[in-house]
């Protein structure tokens, strides 16, 4: 960690938080806390400049014309990339993910990405909506994912990143895969408040912030209900 | 509900009035609708009456369906002539639309689609089981405005709020704040009441010649109702700039888009008309959005000429709209409904709500969207402190949540379960749109 407290930023709520995506800066809080590190969470807004000390910086979901203004703020910022150089956690949602690869589509042009990570995103044959489930790169050590997806692009993904997941259900990158992660960076098109549904996603992100090799476990009895009962609901549907 | 009732008129070919629409007053002449449009209007009201016979629902929706599959045309056939107000936004459109009403009933006979049925279908139900009236309230789903003022020729529009509502199928606010500005440019002479507190609204109501906030169109009457929500209205719609808020008041940073000045406000349990006047608003209707509400309605009126003193002993009268509000009974417990479908009429619902036990019934069934990700963009901390049960098919999602906002809750199978397990007295219910449906059935489709 780079300060006494554990310090979580949520990059630009004012553009990139569609849809519940507040609940990832949420659920890290409160899983940081309730091992003991002290917690800070930081809301910057896209006129502010970024702190490049933080330990996780969260990227939501956007409409086309504030993901390209997020991108753009980004880029002219440059704070982003120095963390990443500095070894911070990203986790990209969505349009959050989109815009971390080489390049991505919104109104129908392309625009430049953050270049963090090795993907680019293009325009879909039609627009992504419904459950979204995965195995998750068995490196990674997670059970698998589960989501739900809303989204027109899809992503291409280049040699220096692997996929986060195989897809078992919906689409995620373009039906094969889903998501993305290199070093200490992670993106997924499981929009809004994923890591509701994936709490050992949470806690990996977590482990990589704070260099913790484990953390104790909590009572996730609820998120554990939650995430049956959405295995059983896509494997209903599949039927 | 009275299953069984059929329309008086049960005869084929019916004549209907028309109304000639001229300035305050209303003046009704015979006249006969084209022979398919007649057939159209009759098919469709015994199909409602059959809808609601076999108790498959209100035959809000089921009948206008049938019309207008036979006379496309039929909307505008049956709206022709009337003074017409349109009431659009994504909340509390059922209620102010039941409270212009009951206003505008001030001067005469009123068709509204008071069980909610806000799309043509439901507009042509209304208006074919109203028969000849005077006068109509029609609320309308917002993606439809357009399409309904082209058929009905309003003379006033109300527009209440945007806010994001089921993102994973409806468009993207700014996109229907776009729909409505063009519409309105396209029909300068209807009447706009709109609220002042929502920018996207603002801007909706607002031709592009005088976005200069400074000049209120003259056939714009700005309304505060106050909004709870701003999370969707922190970018300006007309250049991407940031808009600021300080108090009440917002402008945005790099153009000239700011708050208009309210014609109609909420003070103090009562509204503050143009002329500064104060009326007490005595409403059988819980929470200060319902005030705001009133104050809309009675905006609405006053363009049909009626006087907020004539209107607002009618308001008193409107007891729950749609089951919404509804109170019954139930093994001594006094329970109450409350419809909340998005983050803004979440925190609207708290607010209505008494400090009592409380049960949370979600579901994500096709027409409440299908993703629940909405769920964090509520603050439930309000909740804190009361017994808070939950419920409905998503309730595993709505535990996650509550759970890391700290509001402590217990689980329940069904709504009686819940009945039960909280002590008699009061027991407020706020449910998402199929969930309410769920518990008012259990409840026999109280309205």
């Amino acid at each position: 960690m780079s300060t006494e407290n554990l310090r979580i930023v949520w990059i630009y709520p004012d553009l990139l938080s569609t849809y519940g995506d507040r609940g990832n800066a949420l659920i890290l809080a409160r899983r940081a806390r309730q091992r003991g590190f002290p917690v800070e969470v930081l809301e910057v807004r896209s006129d502010q400049p970024l702190p490049t000390t933080a330990d996780i910086y969260l990227i939501g979901g956007g409409e086309d014309g504030p993901q390209a203004l997020g991108a753009q703020r980004l880029l002219a910022d440059g704070g982003l990339h120095r963390a990443v150089a500095q070894g911070s956690v990203v986790f990209g949602v969505c349009a959050g993910y989109q815009l971390l690869g080489t390049s991505f589509f919104a109104k129908g042009t392309q625009y430049q990405g953050l270049e963090l990570l090795d993907l680019s995103s293009d325009r879909g044959p039609s627009r992504a909506v419904g459950e979204l489930a995965g195995e998750i790169d068995a490196r990674l050590g997670l059970p698998p994912l589960t989501g739900f997806e809303n989204h027109g692009g899809r992503t291409r993904l280049g040699p220096d990143v692997s996929p986060l997941a195989r897809v078992t259900t919906g689409v995620g990158n373009d039906g094969t895969t889903e998501g993305a992660w290199r070093g200490n960076l992670l993106g997924t098109y499981s929009h809004g408040p994923a890591l509701a549904r994936n709490p050992a996603l949470a806690d990996l992100l977590l482990r990589w912030a704070t260099g913790a090799q484990q953390l104790p476990p909590l009572d996730d009895t609820w998120a554990d209900r939650l995430r049956a009962e959405r295995r059983t609901a896509v494997a209903t549907v599949r039927v | 509900m009275d299953a069984g009732r059929a329309d008086p008129d049960g005869t084929l070919s019916v004549a209907i009035s028309r109304v000639h629409w001229s300035g305050n007053l209303a003046r009704v002449t015979d006249a006969k609708m084209p022979l398919r449009a007649k057939v159209a209007s009759s098919v469709s009201r015994t199909a409602a009456a059959l809808s609601r016979a076999a108790g498959r629902g209100d035959g809000s929706v089921i009948g206008g369906w049938l019309g207008l599959k036979i006379d496309p045309e039929l909307l505008a056939h049956l709206a022709a002539g009337r003074a017409i107000a349109l009431v659009s936004g994504t909340n509390g459109k059922t209620t102010t639309t039941r409270l212009a009403a009951a206003a505008v009933g001030v001067l005469g006979r009123v068709a509204t689609n008071s069980f909610g049925a806000n799309m043509p279908t439901g507009h042509t139900s209304a208006l074919a089981k109203a028969g000849s009236t005077p006068y109509a309230v029609l609320e309308v789903d917002e993606h439809y405005l357009a399409q309904v003022i082209e058929a009905t020729d309003p003379h006033v529009v109300a527009l209440l709020n945007l806010s994001r509502d089921q993102l994973d199928r409806a468009k993207e606010v700014a996109m229907m704040a776009q729909l409505w500005r063009s519409a309105l440019a396209r029909h300068p002479d209807v009447r706009v009441v709109a609220n002042a507190d929502d920018p996207m609204v603002v801007w909706a109501a607002t031709p592009p010649a005088t976005h200069d906030q400074r000049i209120t169109p003259p056939h714009v009457t700005w309304f505060s109702a106050g909004q709870r929500w701003h999370d969707d209205s922190w970018v300006c719609p007309e250049c991407g700039s940031t808009i600021q808020r300080s108090g009440e008041q917002w402008w945005c940073t790099g153009c000239p888009l700011r708050r208009p000045e309210p014609q109609w406000t909420v003070d103090d349990e009562g509204v503050v008309d143009p002329t500064g006047a104060w009326y007490k608003v005595k409403l059988q209707l819980p929470g200060k959005v319902n005030v705001g509400n009133a104050a809309t309605a009675l905006a609405v009126a006053a363009e049909f000429g009626v006087r907020p003193f004539d209107a607002v002993p009618r308001l008193g009268d409107v007891t729950s709209v749609a089951g919404r509000y509804a109170q019954v009974v139930r093994e001594g417990r006094t329970v109450r409904l409350l419809l909340a479908k998005n983050p803004a009429s979440w925190l609207e619902a708290f607010d209505m709500a008494d400090e009592a036990p409380t049960l949370l019934s979600i579901n994500a069934r096709d027409p409440d969207g299908l993703d629940t990700s909405w769920l964090f963009d509520v603050d439930f901390a309000p909740l804190r402190g009361r017994l808070v049960l939950i419920t409905g098919d998503r309730a595993y999602d709505l535990a996650v949540r509550l759970e890391v906002n700290d509001v402590p809750f217990q689980y329940v199978r069904t709504f009686d379960d819940a009945v039960r397990a909280v002590p008699p007295g009061r027991l407020e219910v706020i449910a998402n749109y199929t969930a309410f449906q769920d518990i008012r059935a259990e409840l026999d489709r109280v309205n």
